[in-house]
């Protein structure tokens, strides 16, 4: 039983082969993390499952079907969302109008209901503004609803990221650094978010972060890139010993004799 | 002292006309960093679409009988002509356009170019080159306050500017498309991923445009009594410019803009000559450029990598 499933995954860019046959599965419900050392290939492996690139070999496939080569929007549509490495934010809109930009599935009547201010369009309003009220609740954001939300603390817009992310209704949600630039508490604040997410909204999360304490605590799987190839997966108990992985993290050769025990790609 | 009145209200009343054209230049500018070069020829066609409603409409059998044409159609030739202009935008961008959205930002530009000049010449084809009078589409009426000559038209032009600024404003602050428009305008990537149809926003923002300048274009034909195929250049490029002393991509900042240029054009023919009315504008053009380049209500945008 799987969520989404990579299979041998190629992407290139001119010569650089950013990512050669990774292979992954994330099973429904679960909190799967991928890393790798800096330019690994990590962001370029969720834009191809965004759709944001197209992948030039192998199969991407979410709830069953191939999204490998679809429209952002469509992907986004089937229930995938995902925040950004550098943050992306309407930044000039209220933190409420941020989140309640992606909730266009909530929002049904049309134009001329809002020009004429139908029952139709204040009862889509009033749904929008109420589940994304819930969501910064969630998010912890409920006093900044109304702050514009390029003034916030950066630790709080990567969660606003995430409340935005969650307005689309996802069933996967992918989360690119969010502990980068926040502090020990903050970070610790984040673990239990991304754990409430999952248990009481039944997200399935993949996480690329380089704060190792914050991967380690919050997954379940984890994955290792490195050049844009496979170098290891396994729980963060195994992944802290993985030779291959200490090695591409220290920049030293692994040791051959060391990575006969171990579940080498 | 009246002297000095009657200059700002012709002043405002233009300035209202360059305002709702200037509207369409900034939206366009604020999502797609655009300089639609074509708007001017919105605007005069807008014009067009009016003269010919109304003709249609009958106007001059009411203005040969001695009566005012009824206000309700009146009403008519400005609403079917805001959404004639409007399916006019919404076609310019799709041909002129899209298909060159993901070139370098010059070829738009040039693009943008020729269809300004295409539709010009296409109207001077179409219409001949000849100023046609507008037709009276408000009887003038005219009424004294202090000393100060106001006449209905420039009243009306000034109320029908103001309600569509506010509509505007409302649209776009409150409904589900005005926020996918600000969406957009701050971050396309972004609204795609959040399944915004930057597609459908485009297009929605090219049909509001062009039906404001629709409205500033019969607006101007009453105002300025005859219309012709290349009255858009002149009065564009104006607006274009009060555009960009407001801060260009800032709907507000358009608003302030325009009736900026308008009062200082008005006060220029006034007190200085009316030969540099059309010099002090593009003056302006310079000095904003100069000491402000983001325009008075402009944000400086950082780029980030």
């Amino acid at each position: 039983m799987t969520l989404l499933a990579l299979e041998r995954v190629d992407k290139v860019f001119g010569g650089l082969r950013a990512l050669r046959g990774v292979s992954f599965e994330v099973a429904p419900g679960s909190i799967f993390g991928l890393i790798g050392p800096n330019g690994a290939g990590k962001t370029t492996l969720f834009n191809v499952i965004t759709g944001v690139y197209r992948p030039d070999g192998g199969h991407v496939r979410f709830d069953g079907g191939e999204i490998g080569g679809l429209s952002p929007a469509r992907v986004a549509e089937l229930g995938i969302a995902r925040t950004f490495q550098n943050i992306r934010l309407f930044r000039a809109m209220t933190v409420e109008e941020n989140v309640m930009v992606a909730g266009h599935k909530l929002h049904r009547a049309g134009l001329a209901s809002a020009v004429f201010r139908t029952a139709a369009h204040a009862s889509d309003e009033n749904a929008l503004t109420t589940r994304a009220r819930e969501l910064l609740e969630v998010l912890g954001l409920k006093d900044h609803a109304e702050d514009v939300a390029g003034s916030l603390p950066y630790g709080s817009q990567r969660r606003l990221e995430i409340a935005r992310a969650l307005m689309l209704g996802p069933k996967l949600l992918l989360l690119d650094e969010p502990a980068a630039g926040m502090n020990s508490s903050e970070a610790f604040e984040l673990e239990r978010q991304i754990r409430f997410l999952r248990d009481e909204l039944g997200v399935t999360i993949v996480l690329v972060e380089h704060n190792m304490s914050v991967v380690m605590s919050v997954c379940e799987r984890i994955h290792v890139v490195d050049h844009g190839e496979t170098i290891a997966e396994g729980t963060p108990a195994e992944i802290k010993v993985h030779p291959r992985v200490l090695a591409a993290y220290l920049g030293q050769e692994a040791d051959p004799g060391a990575a006969d025990e171990e579940t080498a790609p | 002292m009246s002297e000095f009145f009657q200059q700002i209200i012709n002043g405002l009343s233009l300035g209202s006309i360059y305002a709702l054209i200037a509207l369409g230049y900034t939206m366009v500018y604020g999502i797609l960093k655009l300089i639609n070069f074509a708007h001017g020829e919105v605007f005069m066609l807008g014009a067009y679409s009016g003269y010919f409603l109304a003709s249609a409409l009958g106007v001059e059998r009411y203005s040969a009988s001695g009566q005012s044409f009824p206000l309700g159609l009146a009403l008519v030739v400005l609403l079917g002509a805001m959404a004639l202009s409007a399916l006019l935008g919404v076609t310019i961008e799709a041909l002129a356009y899209r298909p060159v959205r993901s070139a370098p930002r010059l070829t738009p530009l040039i693009t943008a170019i020729g269809a300004s000049l295409f539709l010009q010449n296409a109207a001077v084809l179409l219409f001949t080159p000849n100023p046609r009078p507008y037709p009276p589409i408000l009887r003038e009426v005219r009424f004294t306050l202090g000393g100060v000559i106001v006449t209905n038209i420039k009243l009306a032009i000034f109320v029908v500017a103001i309600v569509l600024m506010i509509g505007l404003h409302q649209f776009v602050q409150r409904t589900w498309t005005g926020r996918a428009m600000r969406a957009v305008s701050m971050n396309m990537d972004a609204a795609r991923l959040m399944g915004i149809d930057v597609n459908a926003t485009i297009r929605a923002t090219f049909a509001i445009g062009s039906a404001l300048a629709a409205a500033g274009g019969i607006l101007f034909g009453l105002d300025q009594i005859t219309i012709n195929p290349l009255m858009g250049v002149l009065t564009g490029l104006k607006a274009f410019v009060a555009a960009v002393l407001g801060g260009i991509g800032n709907i507000p900042g358009a608003v302030v803009g325009g009736l900026l240029i308008g009062l200082a054009e008005q006060l220029t023919a006034g007190y200085l000559s009316p030969d540099y009315r059309d010099a002090i504008t593009f003056l302006i053009l310079v000095v904003i450029l100069v000491l402000k380049p983001e325009g008075l209500l402009g944000v400086v945008r950082q780029e980030k990598v």
